[in-house]
């Protein structure tokens, strides 16, 4: 566990980064942490079509809360966020059509964050991402 | 006292089982209006609690209430719906058509029904569908879209029949809703999307490039309409999303709710509504460029030569199907005026949603609105504040008009149909 979090405060430089490129309307958190940056950049990138509390949209975007596609395979995962969806996804029945777009343009830091903010809310307890997985996927390409 | 209240309500709830009212004829209104409200005078009943995931629907000259379903349900995908003993409840449920869609009218002697790729018709005896025919194809092979994928139909009373081919995209970006990601200038979209497509209504499999490009610039109409009395096409806009989540330095979450305007369109023959490259900013009461094409929010530029709205609404409320009204069962006031159906939002988070209700918008006989539009039928989310469309109780989402002057109204949630009736 400490190992995990010096890991994550090895990230820092990426964090400092990327805070240069992306808008950022309520700079709060100073200190290092992948649970407040993961959530500015769900706010900022993801919240319009999963919505606030996870749970998306009935038949068009997809719910991040309680299933396979979030708490499951990481690199599916991961590369979902990287390149986006095109085919429509069925969850408990219900079919999700809105194509998901690439979000290559966020850092290694920034998805590592948000996946990690997203696999441990919306009642969701998975292990964290790190930038290096999302790295490995990403040279995948 | 609330115990006590609420004991009694249940103590009371068998007697009036045991008791057993005698079989209705008359329509006999819930008095909670079947989970609505409406204006003074008016009074809805459950046609139906649920048929699957409605959308469009259409009543027959003999009262038959067909529903298109945008999901199969045991394989099929229009339901017909009758009330033989006009209780105002369905009493027979039958269902046909083994294709998924939305858009459903009837005009010439036949019912229309469409799928996302395609249009097809069955004909009608002595008023009743024949649902045994074989459906005719009347326009066929459209190519399969993932977004914006409803095609919407309108008839007009000289053999035309109107489509709606939503542009498979919010904004025309190279790539669809990427951050960053540049405007395709031209949009080659608007070539096979983002506009009403006008065809034969008599001719059998026709394809896209059968028909001509009526109207252009029309990002998604869900809703689309033959107003049979001005004699035009009227549809409502889809306008686009995520001005916020796309263009952050421009746009607050406030003004990315509330932007742009769902458009009322009156639809003439080559009419340029501007989408991609503009839209409706309802507080300044003018198109304005798009960000995608340079525009901050007021520049105007191109955008001043582009067809205009008859009416704006708060953006997002996700107009799904609209009606003029020509019965004589509702006061004068509403006689040819326009319902419009609110499926309701989800691009206004994180701020609260909006839509899920039933407007109306007077009309004068110049074929445009004669005052500001008003609620007409509300309570279908269920609660007073909606933060996710999953918890909205229903949606409405089609709108028809029986041969008696009642006004049906679907949910896509569960299906439900309601009858809205006036008076007694």
């Amino acid at each position: 566990m400490k190992f995990l979090f010096f890991s994550m405060l090895s990230g820092c430089g990426w964090f400092w980064l990327s805070l240069v490129a992306m808008p950022i309307r309520n700079p709060q958190s100073q200190i290092r942490n992948p649970i407040d940056s993961g959530k500015v950049v769900y706010d900022t990138y993801c919240l319009a079509c999963h919505q606030a509390d996870g749970r998306g949209v009935p038949g068009q975007n997809p719910p991040l809360a309680k299933t396979d596609w979030v708490l499951g395979d990481k690199t599916r995962l991961i590369g979902v966020v990287l390149n986006g969806l095109n085919d429509p996804v069925e969850i408990g029945g219900e079919t999700y059509d809105n194509p998901m777009p690439a979000h290559d343009f966020l850092t290694d830091q920034q998805v590592a964050d948000v996946l990690t903010y997203v696999r441990s809310h919306f009642g969701n307890q998975a292990p964290p991402v790190k930038p290096e997985e999302v790295k490995s996927v990403r040279g995948k390409k | 006292m609330k115990k006590v209240t609420l004991l009694g309500a249940v103590l009371s709830l068998p007697l009036l089982a045991l008791a057993g009212d005698p079989p209705a004829r008359k329509p006999v209104p819930p008095a909670d209006n079947a989970g609505i409200t409406l204006p003074n005078g008016f009074a809805a009943t459950v046609l139906s609690d649920g048929v699957g995931k409605a959308r469009h629907a259409v009543v027959a000259p003999n009262g038959d209430v067909y529903v298109k379903l945008n999901q199969l349900a045991d394989g099929k995908g229009i339901v017909r719906l009758r009330d033989a003993n006009g209780d105002g409840k369905a009493d027979a449920t039958t269902a046909f058509g083994t294709f998924k869609g939305t858009g459903l009218a009837i005009a010439n002697g036949y019912l229309y029904a469409s799928s996302d790729t395609s249009v097809y018709r069955y004909p009608l005896k002595n008023g009743v569908v024949d649902e045994t025919a074989q459906p005719e194809t009347i326009v066929t092979g459209l190519t399969f879209q993932r977004a914006h994928a409803a095609k919407s139909i309108a008839l007009d009373d000289a053999g035309k029949l109107y489509v709606n081919f939503g542009a498979p995209s919010n904004a025309c970006q190279e790539r669809d809703r990427v951050k960053g990601s540049p405007a395709q200038n031209p949009c080659p979209l608007l070539e096979d999307y983002g506009g009403i497509w006008q065809f034969d209504a008599n001719r059998k499999n026709q394809r896209q490039s059968d028909g001509t490009r009526y109207a252009t610039g029309i990002r998604n109409a869900v809703a689309l309409e033959w107003n049979p009395v001005a004699k035009q096409l009227y549809a409502l806009q889809h306008g686009r999303d995520m001005l916020a989540t796309l263009f952050p330095e421009l746009f607050n979450n406030e003004q990315s709710a509330e932007l742009p305007a769902e458009e009322f369109l009156l639809v003439k023959k080559g009419a340029d509504f501007g989408w991609p490259y503009c839209y409706y900013d309802q507080q300044r009461k003018q198109k304005v460029l798009a960000p995608e094409y340079g525009g901050d929010g007021k520049k105007t530029d191109r955008c001043a030569s582009k067809e205009q709205p008859i009416m704006a609404f708060p953006g997002h409320w996700a107009p799904n199907d609209l009606l003029f009204y020509t019965g004589n069962q509702f006061p004068a006031r509403y006689r040819n005026g326009a319902f419009i159906c609110f499926h309701g939002s989800w691009n206004r988070a994180p701020l609260k949603q909006g839509g899920y209700f039933v407007a109306f918008v007077p009309f004068g006989k110049d074929g445009k609105p004669s005052g500001p539009y008003e609620p007409f039928a509300e309570g279908f989310a269920g609660g007073p504040e909606i933060m996710n469309p999953g918890d909205a109780v229903a949606r409405p989402v089609g709108l028809a008009q029986g041969p008696d002057g009642s006004l049906y109204i679907t949910d896509s949630v569960k299906g439900k149909v309601w009858k809205v009736r006036y008076g007694k």
